[in-house]
């Protein structure tokens, strides 16, 4: 098994009319085991932007606090926020810098720019930059979320109807796949605020009740 | 075969190690204590290759103990977590990585509340309500998702881990020979037995 499947775990993102949305399962596990069920993976950059980084969870976190710091400095020195594709070209310089000896992590960002456009960027784990303007996945149950959003997703959805396309595709792949699963979460970025939801998926009816 | 376990409770953390040093075939020693205090209210437990884990849990312990002489205050659980967990993360890529599995159990004297981490020698920090590492992991987590509430007592957290324990005892193959029980709160640290 390679080690960008040892904790699972996985994300996607979809783009709609003026609103992107990203989602993640909440598991982290090591191989069988699940360890934990309240492990984040999705980090906000900025109001309007925000990075998913499924994949070894030692460099999930390396990566968060060190992408934290640039974007903070970035910040500074600019005194402006930073834009989606700015964001991504940060992220895939940073990830060939370590070329021969990778971070074990597909980042995925998405969000609106200032005009409020939205933007989904995915990459593989030395930073080679996709731009689509459907959808990206990434991660353990990357295959089962092709077809899914592949078959769900449509141009133009609203708020609302995007975010119950990509609810559905990441619950349908979600609950086949025993890497990843155990609740998820799914931000819905519009122009003016970003909703947070969080999800169940099949789980163990009393352990739902204790959560 | 080491066994560790943290459970928090309302306002305290229970911490259990097992006590056997072994290697290959032979077991050393009986009363081995693989645990060690950061400070007032932190306490580390440590597994895996016995050289990197006395190296590594007394240079972290050492550092904190650094930071506290410098800055004059307690560094608080996450505090100790997170910079325990870089350490890991940058030994990972190195030319000899530590081989270090840890719980980081302490009681935030700021917030009064208590924190349990569990981190694996890749460098992965989860926060949790109860960790075990080891083979023991297997078969005491079910009892934990079963049993545990984050309103429990330290009457029934201790009730908890002898249940743990029992059930090591009927079906592990290896027969760990003693544990070795800490509790953490707003007092500090203090051994008990089970």
């Amino acid at each position: 098994m390679s080690i960008t499947q040892y904790n699972g775990g996985t994300i996607l993102a979809m783009a709609g009319k003026n609103c992107v949305v990203i989602g993640s399962d909440k598991r982290l596990g090591v191989q069988n085991l699940t360890v934990s069920t309240e492990f984040q993976k999705i980090f906000p950059v900025t109001e309007k932007c925000y990075i998913g980084l499924p994949g070894l969870a030692s460099d999930v976190q390396t990566l968060s606090e060190l992408f934290r710091l640039k974007v903070n400095m970035y910040k500074l020195r600019e005194e402006r926020e930073i834009e989606p594709l700015t964001l991504a070209n940060m992220i895939s310089s940073t990830l060939y810098g370590r070329r021969f000896g990778p971070y074990f992590c597909e980042p995925i960002v998405a969000g609106l720019d200032k005009n409020n456009k939205p933007h989904i960027y995915g990459m593989d784990l030395i930073g080679c930059l996709n731009f689509p303007d459907d959808f990206t996945v990434a991660g353990c149950a990357e295959e089962a979320l092709f077809g899914m959003c592949e078959s769900l997703w449509e141009p133009d959805l609203e708020p609302d109807d995007l975010f119950e396309t990509a609810s559905q595709a990441l619950l349908s792949a979600a609950d086949r796949n025993s890497m990843v699963g155990w609740g998820a979460v799914i931000h819905t970025i519009t122009p003016d605020r970003v909703i947070t939801r969080t999800l169940k998926t099949r789980m163990v009816i009393y352990y739902i009740s204790y959560i | 075969m080491e066994f560790l376990l943290g459970i928090t409770g309302k306002d305290f953390v229970l911490t259990v190690s097992d006590t056997a040093a072994i290697r290959s075939i032979v077991v050393f020693k009986n009363n081995d204590d693989k645990s060690l205090d950061l400070n007032k209210h932190v306490v580390m437990l440590y597994s895996g290759n016995p050289g990197d884990t006395t190296h590594f849990a007394e240079y972290i312990q050492r550092n904190v103990k650094l930071y506290e002489i410098k800055n004059g205050i307690e560094l608080t659980p996450k505090a100790t977590a997170t910079f325990t967990r870089r350490e890991l993360a940058t030994s990972l890529r190195s030319r000899k990585p530590y081989n270090v599995n840890l719980l980081i159990a302490g009681y935030d004297v700021t917030t009064s509340l208590p924190h349990l981490y569990w981190i694996d020698y890749l460098g992965t920090n989860a926060t949790l309500p109860y960790a075990a590492h080891g083979y023991g992991a297997y078969y005491t987590l079910s009892i934990l998702d079963k049993y545990h509430r984050p309103d429990i007592s330290l009457d029934e957290a201790k009730a908890i881990v002898k249940k743990c324990i029992e059930e090591l005892k009927t079906r592990f193959l290896f027969n760990l020979s003693g544990f070795k029980v800490k509790v953490t709160d707003k007092d500090g640290i203090r051994e008990i037995e089970i």
